[in-house]
């Protein structure tokens, strides 16, 4: 699914008034609400029947079941929002090809299995030409090999720091990860207070 | 050793272990709280039998959520309207009670924004890492701390473990150098800089913002310029340690006192780059050039001094810039070529992380000090950063000021900022906003918003359109 647009921030993913619930899930209906539908959108609303933009790339029927976006330069700039990957997972989301990312977006959507591509501008560029040329165009992402297959056969290699690559082919936890580093942690923890005790006050 | 930048001094001293692949253990000193990037975060930590690593080094308010106004907030948590705000509310004051985090509740009168708190009550301290689930913690690096704004499954992570997994950041410098006119605030200075090295020009760094400008704002001034560091991309954006910083931190409530107070000093002092310490990256602005700032776009690198016009798209550097100014100018109603001072306004907001602090309101007291607001602004909004921040403005007179000039005086929070409360714009409306994000729908609906400091905020509720500060006299 590509959406040609530099500099897309997390309000235009995710609208702030969804930020209230207290939950992860359930905000795929509302993914670039602003632009998606006609109406404001409000939370808790059942979007099934609300009036939708035709224009914008998710309402074309060629891209439904979409799982890749495609996008353009620093795509996730703004809010720290995790429910701006959420709402990507949840509507289907699992990768997201561009030139460029926001870093806080970056961190946020490794923690939650999606595959951030960085391709440099022209090939980017040229899949939004193909893609809009071609209905049905299709890419296929093998993270294991690091390859993007394109309908004609061919691939595009593309760069995935090792950690990463790991932690998203194993759906690892973060957080048990870290844990195992406990011992040193306090150790730190011990000589820190000594250099810098007014902080443990 | 070899000469280092005050990110590289901050880092070093938190690195509790390198990991795999030039990721780094890094030991977190501060969290800080707020309702709507935290319940997921507690839940996950419930769902897995986890406490917190050390609960005395987090700190919760609810800000971005909460209403503004006297008659809802007079109730507490109870008095919230909305019912989904009134639940994620509660869920923060149930969570900090079950884990045994300090709160600073909706009715304390120390409550207020996350980042207008931190400093006021000392709990920000220069040395320190700090993090929030709020990408407007850059704010803290104003005092010489090491601050960024993390997700959710990174707030979790922080509660559980004190730390987080980090890469190292490049080092930039931004250079302000001479001195500035009247009349130009740190909030124009902090767009002026955005305006030139773009949205995205410090993805990747850790930006340090000095220069002889930069050493003459307050730490107030410092706070916004820090604040807007992720407006250009950058996580974190740092101050070195001076006399101000001292001097702003010395008997605040958290702060350390007695002999505690002499050591940590002594540490603080060094906290600064070293003379011939190296930088990836240098930008340089002069002070002597920068002039009061409009954003007109729907991005904060979208600005015009208040003596330009709205740009022309032909003239952008390249395609995709073109592109986004096409794509700003129609989403704004605007047209190329209109002075920027020609632009009709409909609402104006002072308040947020970025501008909400005590000399914000008196800058923009002393600008509607003697005039009203014009027929035309349907509605002004002041919304002082903190409880203690209002109390002070109170005593000084200057909510009278604001209300006799017929703009209104409301509780503490993020309010209009990020319009998650019932503070909105309406579709088409403009608004002067004090705030930092212009993105479309940040402030309502279809809103429309104008970046501006405070000063200019107030001219343009008593002229009804921007005009260039340097030209109002103070009655």
């Amino acid at each position: 699914m590509p959406l040609d647009r530099a500099n897309v921030d997390t309000d235009y993913i995710i609208p702030k008034q969804f930020l209230k619930s207290i939950k992860r899930t359930g905000f795929g209906k509302n993914l670039f609400d602003e632009a998606r539908y006609l109406d404001k959108g409000l939370p808790d609303q059942e979007c099934t029947g609300r009036p939708l933009n035709p224009d914008f790339v998710s309402n074309q029927p060629r891209y439904q079941g979409a799982s890749i976006l495609l996008a353009r330069e620093n795509f996730g700039c703004g809010s720290s929002r995790e429910h701006a990957p959420w709402a990507l997972d949840d509507f289907g989301i699992r990768c997201v090809i561009a030139p460029s990312y926001a870093d806080i977006f970056f961190n946020n959507c490794v923690k939650n299995g999606i595959l951030l591509i960085v391709l440099d501008e022209k090939m980017v560029d040229q899949l939004f030409q193909e893609t809009a040329a071609t209905p049905g165009y299709t890419l296929n992402v093998d993270l294991a090999a690091q390859t993007i297959g394109k309908p004609d056969g061919s691939t595009i290699k593309f760069d995935v720091e090792a950690s990463r690559k790991h932690i998203l082919l194993n759906g690892l936890d973060d957080i048990g990860l870290t844990m195992q580093h406990a011992d040193a942690i306090r150790a730190f923890e011990k000589s820190y207070k000594e250099k810098a005790p007014w902080l443990f006050a | 050793m070899s000469s280092m930048t005050l990110y590289d001094k901050l880092w070093n001293s938190h690195l509790v272990k390198e990991l795999e692949n030039g990721t780094a253990l890094l030991y977190i000193d501060l969290h800080f709280l707020h309702e709507v990037t935290s319940p997921q975060a507690f839940e996950g930590l419930r769902l897995a039998g986890r406490r917190a690593w050390r609960a005395s080094a987090n700190m919760a308010t609810p800000d971005h959520n909460v209403p503004t106004t006297t008659s809802e907030r007079s109730r507490g948590v109870d008095g919230i309207v909305d019912p989904v705000s009134r639940i994620q509310v509660k869920f923060l004051d149930d969570n900090c009670k079950d884990f045994g985090i300090e709160e600073f509740a909706i009715d304390d009168p120390r409550h207020g924004i996350v980042h207008v708190i931190g400093p006021e009550q000392g709990r920000t301290q220069p040395g320190m890492t700090i993090v929030c689930g709020d990408s407007h913690t850059s704010t803290h690096g104003a005092l010489g701390a090491l601050a960024h704004g993390i997700g959710t499954s990174e707030v979790e992570h922080v509660l559980a473990t004190q730390c987080l997994v980090q890469k190292k950041a490049k080092n930039m410098l931004v250079q302000v150098n001479g001195a500035l006119k009247p009349g130009v605030t740190a909030k124009d200075v902090i767009l002026a800089i955005i305006g030139k090295i773009g949205t995205a020009g410090g993805t990747g760094y850790t930006i340090e913002f000095g220069g002889e400008v930069i050493r003459s704002l307050s730490i107030e001034g410092r706070m916004t310029v820090c604040n807007m560091a992720i407006e250009a991309g950058a996580r974190a954006g740092l101050v070195a340690v001076d006399e101000k910083t001292i001097s702003y931190l010395q008997g605040r409530p958290y702060a350390p006192k007695g002999e505690l107070w002499q050591q940590a000093v002594a540490v603080w002092r060094t906290l600064v780059s070293d003379k011939d310490a190296k930088f990836d990256a240098v930008v340089e602005l002069e002070g002597d050039d920068i002039v009061p700032q409009v954003s007109w776009g729907t991005s904060p690198e979208m600005v015009a001094p208040v003596t330009g016009k709205v740009p022309d798209p032909a003239l952008a550097a390249n395609d995709s810039k073109k592109g986004n100014y096409q794509q700003a100018l129609k989403y704004m109603g605007l047209t190329a070529g209109t002075p920027i001072q020609d632009i009709k306004l409909d609402r104006v907001f002072i308040g947020s992380c970025t501008n909400s602090r005590i000399e914000d309101l008196r800058a923009a007291a002393a600008v509607v000090k003697g005039r009203k607001v014009a027929s035309n602004i349907r509605e002004a909004l002041v919304v002082p950063g903190s409880g203690l921040v209002k109390a002070q403005a109170e005593q000084e007179g200057l909510d009278l000021v604001f209300k006799a000039a017929g703009l209104q005086w409301r509780e503490p929070g993020c309010s209009m900022c990020l319009a998650m409360n019932a503070d909105q714009l309406e579709p088409g409306e403009h608004c002067a906003s004090t705030s930092n994000r212009n993105f479309e729908g940040r402030q309502g609906f279809g809103g429309r918003t104008h970046l501006v400091s405070p000063a200019m905020a107030a001219a343009a509720a008593v002229f009804g359109h921007f005009v260039d500060i340097r030209d109002v006299p103070l009655l």
